[in-house]
């Protein structure tokens, strides 16, 4: 017999109590590494960005082009040592009301864009057929499985900032570098978008979307910044150039009330952790203080009453954390499910096990706190005149 | 002549309850020999249980000295009164007191996990203790599965696993019916007279005192 088996029996002492109250820390820690997944699922496109790539755009919105002809002059940018361009073209595929239906969808220059974006793996023979074809395009491996679209397949959209009927080609598929890359893009050729708008509505000016840049040294950002914004400042489209981990986080930073939100949130989850334990280890504690002045009468000694106490406040946090981990994978896999082309990565990161199994198990240490010195300062023949 | 193994000097003892002093031992002296079975009497609220948590070292007195065993109790701090208790006293309780979640074998092996002992020589300190109160047959019964005198043998067998110094017994018999108390006082007898234990009692119970060798009378806190 172990002092390990004698924690294990008691925390088993009263059976349902304790198994409520794991399945209450599983609750709990589910929550907390659902809403941590999302928080970190928020700020997948932040944490994907490239430390070396800036995006050049129009100073006063994203929704306001940047005229082609600027390239060149960016291009001349000291520190700049490649450069491409696109376009948001939106658009709806089939019922625009089911979330699967949306994925994110891009014009862009088929013979430099996928060079600075070396994280878009695409077999050189794909990439070659999508040069060679107007109308074709490349989808990610996740959009193009969720939806069962095949090379040569042919995909028809409904355009609404370029409106009517679009057809592209699947002609190439890229997987992501690693599984934080966003496998739900669309590419086509940004050529195939200035010919189309140019026949349906002609007059209307096609330009770059936005700039996407690479400089040598991630240090001479600030310098490129200022030399590519200063050119444009009395131009008639001001640009606002910036790196792309800052480009994405302007978009996250329009959610922050919700992930602040979110944060407290999980916050408050971990309270509930340590009141539900802190419950169940104040009663059991309460009800053992005879069988503590017990084992003090035999010669166990403050260290080994604590023992008994963290251990077992320990043993039900760590069992209810890793039921609550072991729930949150199927959860969140059904949470990216339920809300296709939302998160584009959802998945439940190391940091998020860390610190779920860590909450748990730091509540059930500060659960047993207050029982613990409590036992321990109860003199011998108070607890032996203890009834319960 | 050998020197008692309990010495007891000009100890007193009071409780406080709110701002109020009660006095509950007022000058005590005692000396128990070694081998001695001694039976302390007295009515309730004489003091005779807390004279006897005093010799535990599991209470401390307001004034004098208890050395038992050579040592001055009262000069020890509480880590090393604990380990002292678990080598010299062993305790056996009114209400028995086992642990619950413990089987008979597992509530004997409890404080000789404070011992240096290997899980073999657990064992046999085990099935040794338990054989001498007869319930070697037992040994996987959890105490709900025992009647009260079995309980309380299986209390006795872990006092004396550990082999302590001295037997304390708070009212060993004060919960049990005449026959199961008759079977714990013979199983005391008999650790006195053979195994040579010094034995201190408490009780109430008259025909328990008659089992020792010595009975002495406390009242309002004072030895007659």
């Amino acid at each position: 017999m172990s002092i390990f088996k004698i924690v294990l029996r008691n925390a088993f002492r009263h059976r349902l109590r304790t198994v409520l109250t794991i399945l209450g820390i599983a609750t709990a820690v589910m929550a907390f590494g659902l809403i941590r997944t999302i928080v970190t699922a928020w700020n997948a496109g932040v944490e994907a960005s490239a430390a070396n790539r800036m995006i050049t755009r129009h100073r006063v919105s994203l929704i306001f082009p940047v005229p082609l002809t600027d390239r060149e002059q960016i291009a001349r940018v000291p520190g700049v040592t490649g450069l491409s361009w696109a376009n948001w073209f939106g658009g709806v595929y089939g019922n625009s009301t089911d979330f699967k239906n949306f994925w994110p969808r891009f014009a862009v220059d088929a013979n430099t864009y996928f060079g600075l974006y070396p994280e878009f793996v695409v077999p050189p023979d794909q990439l070659e057929a999508f040069r060679k074809e107007r109308s074709a395009c490349i989808l990610g491996r996740k959009v193009a499985a969720d939806h069962g679209f095949k090379l040569g397949d042919v995909i028809t959209l409904e355009g609404d900032i370029y409106p009517g009927p679009w057809q592209f080609v699947v002609r190439g598929i890229y997987t992501g570098r690693d599984p934080s890359v966003d496998e739900t893009q669309m590419f086509f050729q940004w050529d195939y978008l200035y010919e189309q708008v140019k026949q349906r509505e002609p007059g209307r000016a096609t330009d770059a979307g936005f700039y996407v840049l690479r400089v040598d040294r991630p240090g001479d950002m600030a310098l490129v910044a200022a030399a590519i914004d200063t050119m444009f400042t009395n131009s008639r489209a001001p640009t606002k150039t910036e790196s792309e981990r800052e480009f994405q986080q302007s978009f996250v930073s329009m959610s922050s009330a919700i992930i602040t939100s979110l944060k407290v949130i999980s916050l408050v989850i971990v309270g509930i952790i340590l009141l539900v334990l802190a419950n169940t280890i104040l009663m059991a504690a309460r009800e053992r203080t005879r069988e503590y002045a017990v084992l003090k009468t035999l010669g166990f000694q403050a260290r080994h009453v604590a023992a008994f106490i963290i251990g077992e406040s320990l043993l039900i946090a760590f069992c209810g954390g890793l039921l609550g981990l072991a729930l949150t994978f199927p959860v969140v896999r059904g949470f990216g499910l339920a809300l296709p082309g939302f998160f584009p990565v959802i998945r439940v990161e190391p940091v998020t096990i860390a610190l779920a199994l860590g909450a748990a198990v730091l509540s059930g240490l500060a659960a047993a706190a207050v029982p613990t010195v409590r036992a321990i300062r109860t003199s011998i023949v108070s607890g032996l005149r203890m009834i319960g | 002549m050998t020197s008692p193994i309990i010495q007891i000097r000009g100890v007193s003892k009071s409780y406080r309850r709110d701002s109020m002093a009660i006095p509950v031992l007022h000058a005590i002296t005692l000396d128990v020999p070694e081998g001695e079975f001694i039976a302390l009497m007295g009515p309730s609220g004489s003091g005779k249980t807390t004279l006897l948590n005093l010799i535990a070292g599991i209470d401390r007195p307001n004034e004098g000295s208890v050395t038992v065993a050579g040592t001055d109790v009262t000069r020890l701090g509480e880590s090393e009164l604990a380990k002292w208790r678990a080598r010299h006293i062993g305790f056996v309780f009114q209400f028995y007191n086992l642990l619950p979640v413990l089987t008979a074998y597992e509530n004997v092996e409890l404080p000789l996990l404070l011992a240096p002992l290997s899980k073999a020589e657990r064992k046999q300190h085990v099935e040794a203790a338990l054989s001498l109160v007869g319930l070697a047959d037992r040994l996987h019964h959890y105490p709900r599965q025992l009647s009260g005198g079995q309980e309380q043998r299986v209390a006795i067998a872990r006092a004396i696993a550990p082999d302590p110094t001295i037997l304390v017994a708070d009212e060993p018999t004060g919960d049990l019916d005449r026959q199961s108390a008759d079977e714990v006082l013979t199983l005391l007898e008999r650790l006195n007279r053979e195994y040579h234990k010094t034995i201190v009692m408490v009780t109430h119970d008259p025909h328990a005192a008659e089992r020792a060798h010595t009975i002495r009378h406390l009242d309002k806190g004072e030895l007659q």
